[in-house]
């Protein structure tokens, strides 16, 4: 199967082939994968400061930039040049992260970015999607590549086993009664997985784009369940999208229960990303005792 | 000194360039501000904006009566210049080490669209401590950014100086360099205006006066 990266690869060397408008920064990692002799690719070394801050200079004379790297050197190291050399400035970008919270954990704690959303979560304007299949990598790029606003596209090597629609706010994948499970990204198989296992009566939504955050789609989702439990599953950061769950349901008692990457501690373990997985309760064992707990009674 | 005596420091030392860049070398008006072909000017040393405001008003960029009430709730003029706030600033600065980078995209940029617009950027001394400077004279002598001009005003404020000299960190990466007196209106034009055919530096030394 195609890789949401090798999806990404392909449609932005497509487009800019199309498109006079697209650029492409990178600071080495993929850099060999788009058209070196296109004065429109611009590497510039291992300078992920620069990186963005050129990304702005060429949105500044008019261009699109794509803006590429590992999860943590896109977005925690040049984080200020986001606010500000993108954000503050006002101008638009499409940045393109891959590895994840934990891809490849055997890299240790510096190529790991669970924090990557929070991040962008505390500054306005962005998009943020984060496709669970690779199929949606295309849709989902071709329309940021065509707008002028700011987009962070998280790309992960884990994916659901097939891919739904996007661009439509959350994806309705089973209806139920006791409550609504809401998915984002890969995380989609194991949650149905875990729903399946305990025989859980939920309606499970699917979120391949959270900023903006689908309020309506969710708020629809917990009208037609008795009971206002929403559990979020989020591949990052524990809580991310939970005061935007609460700033939905602000008008009826409810309750949330949220999961994702721990944030009490730093894990210092190598291993598997199913090793961390399952350190963080996200696998399929840790979600079921999640549902089972949240939505007993 | 006090951050208040910080910024006039600032903008004393910032003044002669700032003028002659706008009166004599830049190709860019209040009417040609948006002008794709433009040259653009980027103030990276956002400190100390007073010298800043008081050109761009001059020139006719922003009108000389929001002058007095600057950094007021209703103001467009702080501390920092805003490029969406302030008519001809092209970039919002404050943060040190974020506008050489920006300029060598903007330079970059320019050259794609095939602009005749050249890119001058600001710095100070003490800004160059912050490394995404060295990342960016570095990368721009690389790719060979032969538009880009970038103003070095060097009034000491470096915590710990530059053994060498500034020119030198820029001539080893392959800048053309210059060094000049910043307070003499004759030597930083006639430096401003020099062909190159590499990105170049303009090192201004402003003497102490405190």
């Amino acid at each position: 199967m195609t890789t949401m990266r090798q999806a990404f690869v392909e449609t932005v060397n497509d487009e800019i082939a199309a498109d006079p408008r697209i650029a492409v920064v990178t600071a080495v990692i993929s850099s060999n994968e788009f058209p070196q002799e296109n004065e429109r690719v611009v590497d510039v070394g291992i300078r992920e400061q620069t990186m963005v801050g050129v990304a702005s200079g060429l949105a500044l004379a008019g261009l699109r930039p794509v803006v590429h790297s590992y999860a943590p050197f896109l977005v925690e190291r040049p984080y200020e040049q986001i606010k500000l050399d993108i954000g503050h400035q006002d101008v638009g970008a499409v940045f393109v992260s891959i590895g994840a919270s934990y891809d490849d954990p055997a890299w240790g704690r510096t190529h790991q970015s669970p924090g990557d959303v929070a991040l962008f979560d505390t500054l306005p304007g962005w998009t943020v999607h984060v496709p669970g299949h690779p199929d949606e990598v295309t849709p989902l790029l071709q329309q940021a590549l065509k707008d002028d606003n700011r987009v962070y596209l998280r790309l992960s090597l884990h994916a659901n086993t097939q891919a739904y629609p996007v661009g439509e706010g959350f994806t309705t994948v089973r209806h139920g009664k006791r409550g609504v499970v809401l998915a984002v990204g890969p995380m989609l198989d194991r949650v149905l997985k875990a729903v399946d296992s305990e025989n859980a009566d939920v309606t499970v939504l699917y979120a391949a784009t959270v900023r903006p955050f689908d309020a309506n789609g969710l708020r629809k989702a917990v009208q037609n369940t008795d009971h206002a439990d929403v559990m979020v599953v989020e591949p990052y950061l524990e809580g991310t999208s939970s005061h935007l769950v609460s700033e939905t349901l602000q008008q009826i008692p409810h309750r949330i229960r949220s999961t994702g990457v721990k944030r009490h501690a730093e894990l210092r373990n190598y291993g598997t990303a199913e090793d961390h997985d399952a350190a963080h309760d996200l696998d399929v064992v840790g979600l079921g005792s999640a549902v089972r707990s949240f939505f007993r009674g | 000194m006090t951050g208040d005596e910080k910024h006039e420091w600032a903008a004393a030392s910032t003044i002669d360039v700032l003028w002659v860049l706008y009166d004599k070398v830049l190709n860019v008006t209040p009417a040609t501000a948006d002008d794709p072909d433009r040259d653009r000017f980027l103030l990276s040393k956002g400190h100390g904006p007073m010298a800043y405001y008081a050109v761009l008003a001059e020139k006719g960029f922003i009108d000389e009566s929001i002058l007095d009430d600057w950094t007021s709730w209703d103001s467009p003029l702080g501390q920092h210049p805003d490029r969406v706030l302030v008519r001809g600033a092209e970039i919002s600065s404050g943060s040190l080490g974020h506008g050489l980078p920006i300029a060598v995209g903007t330079a970059i940029g320019q050259r794609i669209a095939g602009s005749r617009g050249r890119t001058f950027v600001l710095v100070g001394d003490g800004e160059l401590d912050e490394g995404s400077n060295h990342e960016a004279i570095a990368v721009a002598a690389r790719l060979k950014v032969a538009n880009l001009t970038a103003i070095v005003i060097d009034n000491e404020s470096a915590m710990y100086g530059w053994p060498g000299g500034i020119a030198r960190r820029f001539a080893v990466e392959g800048w053309q360099t210059a060094e000049i007196d910043g307070r003499d209106h004759e030597a930083v034009f006639t430096a401003l205006t020099a062909p190159h055919d590499r990105p170049y530096a303009v090192v201004a030394k402003i003497e102490k006066s405190y």
